[in-house]
């Protein structure tokens, strides 16, 4: 049988990159095959040279069997090589089939659009996905998974024989991901070669045949999805092997209670979360997308206002009703979304260890004092092994787990004792989320209290002395961490729906 | 580890294009390229009367580009610097001339004004969360009709006050070294370039700015009080405008209330031309300086060649957008 694709000793150099070398990798037709390496081993540069956006400094590339020189993303797209990337880029005030066809609508007379027969061959891909959308729906509307079902639509619109989806399911909740997938199954049994990148093992053993592994810019191997240890796989991307020690759960029962929430309520989102957390406690938070978990650490640290609810910090009442007022009572919060929430992207390493104290920098006619701020910064570097070239370095060239360090730096100079963190490892590869979770180990075992909000159920098991799970708004339960609790006692926690809510809650 | 490690390369090299340093190059280099064009064109040009004619009309439009500079790092516009100059103007008119006080007291009612009127914006855009382009622009119109109710439309005439037309004309560079004749307008424009500049650099005020340009929710979710330090810098702009009010009011030795309209527009466009960008979060005030030494140039420039006023305005305006392209073919560049 021939390959769909077949790329033989790819090579690719940038100023001082030598980003791959001598990269193989095959596609047959039908085959779900998934491209595995942790940031920076090359995912992305080989998917760019398959898709047109860079040619290749060296290799060969066959698509149907032809040898073919790809001179830009329009060659690709001729192939039938479709790519969906990771950040969705649709035009979220334009309809459905609109999206899909954008420069390419069906035309009338006088340059007239012709609507009708648009959104037809939208419903025409729709039908052939088995997917029931309106096509004049307006994509903003949307879920993120719906938009997702889009960016597949349009793809297939090109008449796409290969796929290559980066990371589709970052986004994404259970029931969304078990969408998405049965669309994968079905392209698959029309014959439609699909390339998944992904960070998610389990995703893994759903969905793929067979796994390529790529680490730093090199070809490690390709192994069968069903038949292969995952921890066989984390070692081939890694080079190493890495170990899963279970949870260690201190004996927390003389310990000060560092954060007591009572009763806190807003709207729909939040009813009444009641919790508490022990000082050197690793208190997990589990649930679905849309739980309401980041939406409960949000109004504890003020950044989202709440209708009710009592935050006692230290044992001592706090009136918390914004950011600033939170951080004064020792509380601090790590988004999930670092680049928004979290840093100043465009700013330094320096600057953003000292964001949130600044004043302490600060003469008093504000004037900052640069020498104890390079120290600082530079004693949290050595301190969280944080790996920049120096202090002076802008954020956003460090990778995900770094800047993650950074922020984590700026909490730490502030005293926080109380510290949230949103999905502490998004983005970050897995190298680096093991010495995440031995810092998160650390900042408990020092005496500071630390919620940890995930959606990874490993790694909330790998983390938490107690587990607290949520549905729609509500702490369903919570749980001792340990060997003693299952996968599935969470999500039964997880899944355990209000009577009354079922019939007409249940966020589409 | 070899990300980081092959990453420092590349990155050192962004962060010299990145920071401006290059865009302030070329607009430094455009500066020095008009001056010995125009000399080469016209031997009047370079005439040290008509330098100190070009230095002399940077001083107000350069006052007026720095307080714009401090908003537009913030990420935020300030349509409101024209007019806000001329109301501090006024303000001064009414307390040295209508109500008859010291020089002092004139000079600080205006910078004072100017302060609280930018606290408005500051309140406006922090607080009520209006777009700082609508909150500037109704600002704008309000200071204009205000300017025009106390004054009664009329210019107020600084002739009971001697003295005042010395702050912006007198030269007390020239007191001492005669042949430097430098108007002290000039010399308060770069003091107050000077203080903007610390500030930017060295003050937790200036840190935020820049902060708040580059990702406010950041900054505000790492418990810092962002509508003071946000209101703080439209204040300290407004108080610039004061400044550039009372220089202004100087020149003329009277306020006219009719002026104003259009100045802030020659200050962004100093502002975009010396490098800073408008999405906030980059800029510096030399780039700024530059900027609007380059506005000067041009409009001197060309009314020695005895170019009609209307193609001077056509000019400036291709400037600013060759200005800015450049600017994009750098980043596409980088």
């Amino acid at each position: 049988m021939t390959n769909l694709v077949l790329m033989k000793g790819i090579e690719k150099r940038f100023p001082g990159v030598h980003a791959l070398k001598n990269v193989s990798f095959e596609l047959n037709s039908g085959e779900v095959h998934a491209l595995m390496g942790e940031n920076g081993a090359g995912k992305s540069t080989l998917m760019k040279v398959l898709s047109g956006i860079y040619p290749k400094d060296g290799g060969e590339l066959f698509v149907n069997g032809q040898e073919v020189e790809l001179d830009g993303p329009r060659a690709s797209q001729d192939l039938g090589i479709g790519i969906i990337h990771q950040e969705l880029s649709l035009m979220n005030d334009l309809t459905v089939a609109q999206n899909i066809f954008i420069g390419r609508e069906p035309r009338l007379r006088f340059g007239r659009l012709d609507e009708a027969a648009l959104n037809a061959r939208a419903v025409e891909i729709f039908r052939s996905m088995n997917l029931g959308l309106d096509p004049k729906t307006i994509v903003g509307e949307l879920t993120i998974a719906k938009q997702q079902m889009v960016e597949i639509a349009k793809a297939l619109s090109y008449e796409s024989r290969v796929l290559i989806m980066d990371e589709p399911t970052a986004a994404l909740n259970d029931a969304e991901i078990a969408e998405l997938f049965t669309i994968i199954r079905r392209l698959k049994a029309d014959g439609v070669g699909i390339i998944y990148i992904s960070h998610k093992m389990d995703e893994l053993k759903q969905i793929a045949d067979r796994v390529t592994v790529m680490r730093d810019g090199a070809y490690i191997g390709t192994v069968e999805a069903a038949d292969t240890p995952v921890s066989k796989i984390i070692s081939m991307m890694v080079g190493r092997e890495v170990t899963n020690d279970p949870v260690v759960i201190p004996d927390l029962s003389g310990a000060e209670t560092m954060l007591e929430v009572t009763g806190l309520s807003r709207g729909r989102e939040i009813q009444d979360v009641s919790f508490s957390v022990k000082k050197g406690e690793i208190l997990g938070f589990a649930g679905l997308m849309g739980a309401g978990r980041t939406e409960v650490a949000r109004a504890i640290f003020g950044a989202d206002p709440r209708d009710s609810g009592e935050i006692r910090v230290h044992g001592k009442s706090c009136s918390i009703s914004k950011p600033a007022d939170a951080v004064k009572a020792g509380i601090g919060y790590l988004s999930e979304d670092r680049k928004h929430f979290g840093l100043a992207t465009g700013m330094d390493v320096r600057t953003n260890v000292a964001l949130a104290s600044l004043d302490r920098f600060s003469s008093r006619f504000g004037v900052l004092r640069e020498t104890d701020m390079r120290k600082t910064a530079q004693d949290y570097i050595g301190k969280l092994e944080i790996r920049t070239p120096s202090d002076r370095q802008e954020v956003r060239l460090l990778s995900g787990g770094n800047q993650q360090k950074v922020v984590i730096a700026k909490w730490l100079y502030r005293d926080c004792d109380i510290l949230i963190f949103d999905e502490p490892t998004r983005g970050i590869d897995v190298g680096a989320k093991s010495e995440i979770y031995k810092l998160l180990k650390n900042l408990a075992s020092e005496g500071r209290a630390i919620i940890v909000i995930s959606s990874e159920l490993p790694e909330v098991m790998r983390l938490s002395h107690r587990i607290a799970v949520m549905c729609e708004g509500r702490l369903t339960g919570i749980l001792p961490g340990g060997e003693e609790t299952t996968q599935e006692d969470i999500m039964h926690l997880a899944t355990l729906r209000a009577p009354s809510m079922q019939p007409e809650g249940y966020p589409q | 580890m070899t990300v980081v490690n092959s990453s420092s390369t590349p990155s050192l090299f962004a962060r010299l294009i990145d920071t401006g340093a290059h865009q302030k190059l070329l607009a430094f280099a455009s500066l020095i390229m008009l001056l010995i064009g125009f000399s080469i064109a016209s031997p009047n040009f370079m005439q040290t009367s008509n330098m100190i004619a070009i230095l002399q009309a940077t001083s107000v439009n350069g006052v007026l580009a720095v307080a714009a500079t401090l908003v537009i790092i913030t990420g935020g516009i300030d349509l409101s610097v024209g007019t806000l100059m001329t109301f501090c103007a006024v303000i001064a008119g009414v307390v040295l001339t209508n109500l008859g006080m010291p020089l002092p007291i004139g000079v600080l009612a205006a910078i004072g004004a100017g302060a609280f009127c930018g606290l408005c914006s500051g309140t406006f855009v922090a607080k009520m969360k209006i777009p700082p382009f609508i909150a500037t622009l109704g600002m704008m119109l309000i200071l204009k009709g205000l300017s025009l109710v106390i004054s009664d439309t009329r210019p107020i005439y600084f002739n009971d006050t001697p003295g005042f037309d010395q702050i912006s004309r007198g030269s007390l560079i020239g007191d001492i070294f005669p042949a430097l004749p430098i108007p002290n307008g000039v010399l308060i424009l770069f003091i107050v370039a000077l203080a903007a500049a610390y500030i930017l650099g060295r003050t937790v005020l200036g840190r935020y700015t820049f902060a708040l340009g580059s990702n406010e929710e950041a900054v505000r979710l790492s418990g810092v009080n962002t509508d003071f330090w946000k209101m703080s810098v439209y204040s300290l702009a407004g108080a610039i405008c004061g400044i550039a009010g009372i220089l202004i009011a100087s020149r003329l030795n009277s306020a006219q209330p009719a002026l104003g309209l259009g100045y802030e527009l020659e200050a962004i466009a100093a502002v975009v031309i010396g490098g800073t960008s408008l999405s906030g979060g980059r800029g510096t005030v030399l780039g700024t300086l530059i900027g609007a030494l380059i506005m000067a140039v041009l409009t001197n420039g060309l009314r020695v060649l005895s170019v009609a006023q209307e193609w001077q305005t056509v000019v400036t305006g291709a400037i600013i957008i060759l200005a800015v392209y450049a600017d994009m073919v750098r980043k596409k560049k980088a």
